[in-house]
C-alpha cells in the first residue's frame, strides 16, 4: 500500500502545473468571471477555449481515451493530479458529452467510419455534443422513452421530444436513445443508439430556465428527421447495453472530489471574513462542526475514488461501484454548495449581487452562492437519480 | 499509488485469516469469553509461534519491523472473529511504549518476553476524572530515595487482569492537566500497593480498575525520561487508534455482509425482505459507509504519520469518520435483523457491542471531531496554498 507520488508522478505534477501557468488564458479567467458575477450566460467559447488548448497538447482532453484514439491515456494516479491541478486552478471544467460520453462509446462501439469522422471533432472542442437520454415521460425509467426512429430506405425518421439536454443551444451534435422496436417484448430490447446532427430540418431546441435563473438545459423536438442510417452505433435494438456503459462513464468523473476540496477551501477563506457573534464566522462551534464534516467526508470519498482508479488501471472499465461515487460526490457537492451560501448570511439574497442599475452589491465573493445553492438540487437528480443509484448498487453490487 | 498487499502483507492477511476460521468459529469464542479467565492462553502461545507477537517491533529485538499497514491488516481479521486476546493493549499499547522510550537494557528485556508470548503487558492511563485526556493525569509519584512512591486510581485498563506488567502512568511534576510532568513506570501486576478490580466489558472484552496505593517503584524502572512522557503517549495512543480503527473495519465488513445476506434469507409477506426497496436502500447505504469507512482507514494508515501535526490530523479524522460509520452500519444491522438482532445468542448483537465500544476507546467521534478542528481550523490546512479573496 503505497500513496506517495513517485518522482515520476511528482514531476507529471509539475509538467501539469507549469502547463497551466503558461497556457490558461487569463482572458478566458477574466471573462468567465465576470460573466459569472453579472449572471450572464457563458459562450460557447468560454465552455471550449480550455478544451481546445488541451485538445492541442498530446490529448490532454481526454485524459482517459487510448493513445490509439489520440487521447492521453494517463494512469490512474496521473488523471488524478491532472484532475486535481486543473481544480486547484480553477480552470473550467470540460464538457463531459463528447470527451466522457459519446466518445468511449464511438471507440468502443462504433466503426471505423464513424471513429474517423466523429473523435478528432471531440478530442480538438471543436464539435460540441450533447445528450439526448431523458424524455418527458422517461427519467429515471429511461427505458420507457418514446422518440421513435423508423427506419426508411437509407435513412431513419425521427419523431419525439427529448429534454433535460444541457447546452443543446451550442451543440452542433447529439447522440439520441430512440425506439427502433416498439414491439420488443422488454422495453429494454427495442432502443438503438443514434447520431443526429442537430442542424437537420426538424429539430428544434427551446430553452428551460432553471430556478437559479440560468439557462442550461433545453428541450429539444424531432419532428421527421431525417438521419441517415451510418449514423446508428453498433447494432439496431442494442442500444441499452451502449447507453449502460455510457451512464457508469458518466457516474465515475461524476464525484468532483478535486473541485468540492477547492470549494471547502474558499468556504474557509469567506468564513474568515464573515463575523459571527464579534468572531470569525470560521470559530463559530456549529459551523466549524459542519465544516469539518464536510471535509471527512470528502477524505473519505478522495481514497474511495482512489481505490476506485487503483482497480481501474486493471484495463476493466468503471463498474456499478460507480454509482458509491456519484451517489457520495453529488452529496458533497450539494453540502459544499449549501454551506458556502449560509456562509454569507444576509448576502444570500441579492439576484446575481448587483442592483437594478448594474451595481455590485455585498462582498465580492458572495455573488450568486445562492443561485449556486439552488442550482445544485440538481447534482442528486441527474445522471441516474440517487435513489435510482441505490437501486443499481442494490442489485449489481449486493446481489438483491 | 496502489492499494494493494505486499506479497509479504498478503501471507500476513492469509495467516491471520486462516487462525480466526480454524481457531475463532463462533462456539469455540463464546467458550472463551465465558470462561473465568476471558481467554486463551493456547491462542496466544499460536500468535507467538506465528510471528503476530513480533510484527510491529524492531528486528534487533526479534520484531519483524511491520509498520501500520501491517498492523492494520491483523486488526482487521481479529475484527472479523472478535478476537478477545489482548494483543492491542499488550503489542500494539504497551510494546510501542517501550519501544518509543525503553532504554536498550529494558528493551532488551521485555520485547522478546513479548515476542515469544511470555509476557503480557497492559497501559494504565485513563482516570476516573480524565475521560479521553491524555494530559489529564492525578495519580502521583513521589521520589523517596531510590524509589518512587506511586498513589493514585487508574480506570478500564484493558487487558491488565492477563498481564504480568503495567505501564503506569503518574504525575511527577505540575498541574493536574499539565502535559509536562508526566511519567511512565513499568510495575510488575503483582507489586504490593496494586490492586486490580477485573471486570468483563459489555462488549464481552477484560477490563480492570487498578487501585495504587504506596506503589513503591524503582528509579529503573522509569519509562523514558522523568516528566516528558506525554509526547510519546499521545504517539503510542494514535497509532493504537489506528489499530482500533482497523478492527473496526473488519466488524463493520461483517455486519454488513451478514446483514446482507440474512435480508435476503428471511421471508415476510411470502418474500425475501431484501425485495422491499426500503430495505435495500438502508443496506447500500450501509455498504456505502463501510466503504467510507474503509477508505478513510486508509488515509490514515498511508498519511506521514513521523510528522506528528499530519499524524494528529489523520488519526483524529478516521477515528470521528469511523465512529460515525459505526452508528450507522451497527444500528441499521441490529434493525434489519429485527428480533433476532436484539438477542444475546445471535452474533450480529456482539459485533454491534465491539464495534460500539470501539468508538469510545481513545475518545470518540466528538472528541476526535473537536481535536480534528482545532488542527484545522486556522481556515487553510497547512499543505493547502492560500487562495485571494477580495473583500469590497
Amino acid at each position: 500500500m503505497d500513496t506517495a507520488f513517485s518522482n515520476e508522478d511528482l514531476k507529471f505534477q509539475s509538467e501539469i502545473r507549469d502547463f497551466i501557468k503558461t497556457n490558461y488564458p487569463q482572458e478566458l479567467r477574466d471573462s468567465i468571471n465576470s460573466k459569472r458575477k453579472l449572471g450572464k450566460e457563458l459562450s460557447r467559447e468560454d465552455l471550449t477555449a480550455w478544451h481546445k488548448i488541451l485538445g492541442k497538447h498530446n490529448g490532454w482532453s481526454a485524459p482517459s481515451w487510448p493513445k490509439q484514439y489520440g487521447g492521453a491515456e494517463f494512469t490512474p494516479t496521473q488523471k488524478y493530479i491532472f484532475e486535481q491541478e486543473c481544480a486547484k486552478a480553477e480552470c473550467q471544467y470540460i464538457m463531459p458529452f463528447g470527451i466522457n460520453m459519446v466518445g468511449p462509446v464511438i471507440y468502443t462501439f462504433g466503426n471505423e467510419e464513424q471513429k474517423a469522422q466523429h473523435l478528432p471533432g471531440i478530442l480538438s472542442g471543436e464539435v460540441f455534443w450533447c445528450q439526448g437520454y431523458s424524455e418527458p415521460g422517461s427519467g429515471s425509467d429511461l427505458a420507457s422513452l418514446k422518440t421513435s426512429a423508423v427506419k426508411e430506405g437509407d435513412h431513419y425518421i425521427v419523431n419525439g421530444q427529448k429534454t433535460w439536454t444541457t447546452m443543446a443551444q451550442y451543440a452542433d451534435w447529439i447522440f439520441c436513445l430512440v425506439r427502433t422496436n416498439p414491439d420488443a417484448e422488454k422495453p429494454q430490447q427495442g432502443i438503438s443508439f443514434l447520431l443526429i446532427d442537430m442542424k437537420t430540418p426538424g429539430v428544434t431546441v427551446r430553452p428551460i430556465k432553471l430556478m437559479d435563473g440560468s439557462h442550461e438545459v433545453n428541450e429539444t423536438w424531432f419532428d421527421n428527421v431525417k438521419v441517415p442510417v451510418e449514423n446508428l452505433i453498433g447494432q439496431e435494438n442494442m442500444g441499452w447495453t451502449y447507453a449502460k456503459f455510457l451512464l457508469a462513464h458518466e457516474r465515475s468523473g461524476i464525484a468532483g472530489v478535486a473541485r468540492s476540496k477547492k470549494a471547502i477551501e474558499r468556504i474557509k477563506q469567506i468564513a474568515s471574513s464573515e463575523m459571527s457573534y464579534g468572531e470569525p464566522l470560521i470559530q463559530d462551534p456549529a459551523f466549524k462542526a459542519k465544516i469539518a464534516a464536510a471535509e471527512l467526508e470528502l477524505s473519505a470519498l478522495e481514497y474511495t475514488e482512489l481505490r476506485t482508479l487503483a482497480k481501474d488501471s486493471a484495463g476493466k472499465g468503471p463498474g456499478p461501484e460507480s454509482s458509491l461515487l456519484k451517489i457520495k460526490g453529488t452529496d458533497i457537492q450539494q453540502t459544499v454548495t449549501e454551506l458556502a451560501m449560509e456562509a454569507v448570511g444576509y448576502y444570500a439574497n441579492p439576484h446575481l449581487g448587483t442592483t437594478l442599475s448594474n451595481e455590485y452589491v455585498g462582498p465580492d465573493y458572495a455573488t450568486n452562492l445562492s443561485g449556486t445553492y439552488f442550482n445544485f438540487r440538481k447534482a442528486s437528480i441527474y445522471g441516474g437519480s440517487n435513489e435510482i443509484q441505490r437501486n443499481i448498487i442494490a442489485k449489481m453490487v449486493l446481489g438483491l | 499509488m496502489n492499494f494493494d498487499y505486499t506479497e509479504e502483507q498478503t501471507l500476513l492477511d492469509n495467516m491471520v485469516t486462516s487462525f480466526v476460521r480454524d481457531n475463532y468459529d463462533w462456539d469455540t469464542r463464546c467458550n472463551i469469553v465465558k470462561s473465568e479467565e476471558g481467554w486463551k492462553e493456547e491462542n496466544w502461545k499460536q500468535f507467538a509461534e506465528l510471528g503476530l507477537l513480533g510484527v510491529p517491533f524492531d528486528e534487533a529485538y526479534g520484531g519483524l519491523g511491520g509498520k501500520s499497514a501491517d498492523l492494520m491488516i491483523v486488526m482487521e481479521q481479529f475484527g472479523k472473529g472478535l478476537v478477545v486476546e489482548p494483543y492491542l493493549p499488550t503489542v500494539i499499547l504497551a510494546g510501542g511504549l517501550i519501544s518509543k522510550l525503553g532504554s536498550e537494557e529494558q528493551k532488551n528485556s521485555i520485547i522478546p518476553e513479548i515476542i515469544s508470548g511470555n509476557t503480557r503487558c497492559a497501559f494504565a492511563y485513563a482516570e476516573p476524572q480524565s475521560r479521553f485526556d491524555l494530559n489529564d493525569v492525578k495519580t502521583s509519584a513521589v521520589l523517596n530515595g531510590d524509589d518512587y512512591v506511586l498513589n493514585g486510581f487508574k480506570s478500564v485498563v484493558f487487558g491488565a487482569g492477563m498481564a504480568s506488567h503495567l505501564i503506569i502512568s503518574a504525575r511527577t511534576d505540575g498541574e493536574q492537566r499539565s502535559e509536562s510532568g508526566i511519567t511512565l513506570f513499568i510495575v510488575d501486576t503483582k507489586s504490593e500497593g496494586l490492586t486490580l478490580q477485573n471486570y468483563p466489558t459489555i462488549d464481552e472484552y477484560r477490563a480492570s480498575e487498578v487501585i495504587i496505593e504506596n506503589l513503591k517503584v524503582s528509579k529503573d524502572n522509569v519509562l523514558g525520561k522523568v516528566n516528558m512522557a506525554y509526547d510519546a503517549i499521545e504517539e503510542i495512543v494514535d497509532n493504537s487508534t489506528i489499530a482500533a480503527c482497523s478492527e473496526a473495519v473488519g466488524i463493520l465488513q461483517v455486519l454488513k455482509d451478514s446483514t446482507t445476506e440474512y435480508c435476503k434469507n428471511r421471508k415476510q409477506f411470502g418474500q425475501s425482505i431484501a425485495k422491499n426497496q426500503v430495505i435495500q436502500h438502508r443496506l447500500v447505504d450501509m455498504m456505502i459507509e463501510y466503504e467510507q469507512a474503509k477508505s478513510i482507514l486508509y488515509m490514515a494508515v498511508t498519511a506521514d504519520l513521523t510528522n506528528s501535526d499530519e499524524r494528529r490530523k489523520a488519526v483524529s479524522a478516521a477515528k470521528a469518520r469511523i465512529g460515525k460509520a459505526i452508528k450507522f452500519v451497527g444500528e441499521s444491522a441490529i434493525q434489519l435483523h429485527g428480533g433476532m438482532g436484539v438477542v444475546d445468542e445471535y452474533m450480529v448483537s456482539h459485533y454491534f457491542k465491539r464495534a460500539t465500544m470501539i468508538g469510545v476507546l481513545f475518545g470518540n467521534t466528538d472528541y476526535h471531531m473537536r481535536r480534528y478542528m482545532t488542527l484545522t481550523q486556522s481556515g487553510i490546512s497547512s499543505s493547502d496554498e492560500a487562495i485571494s479573496v477580495s473583500v469590497t
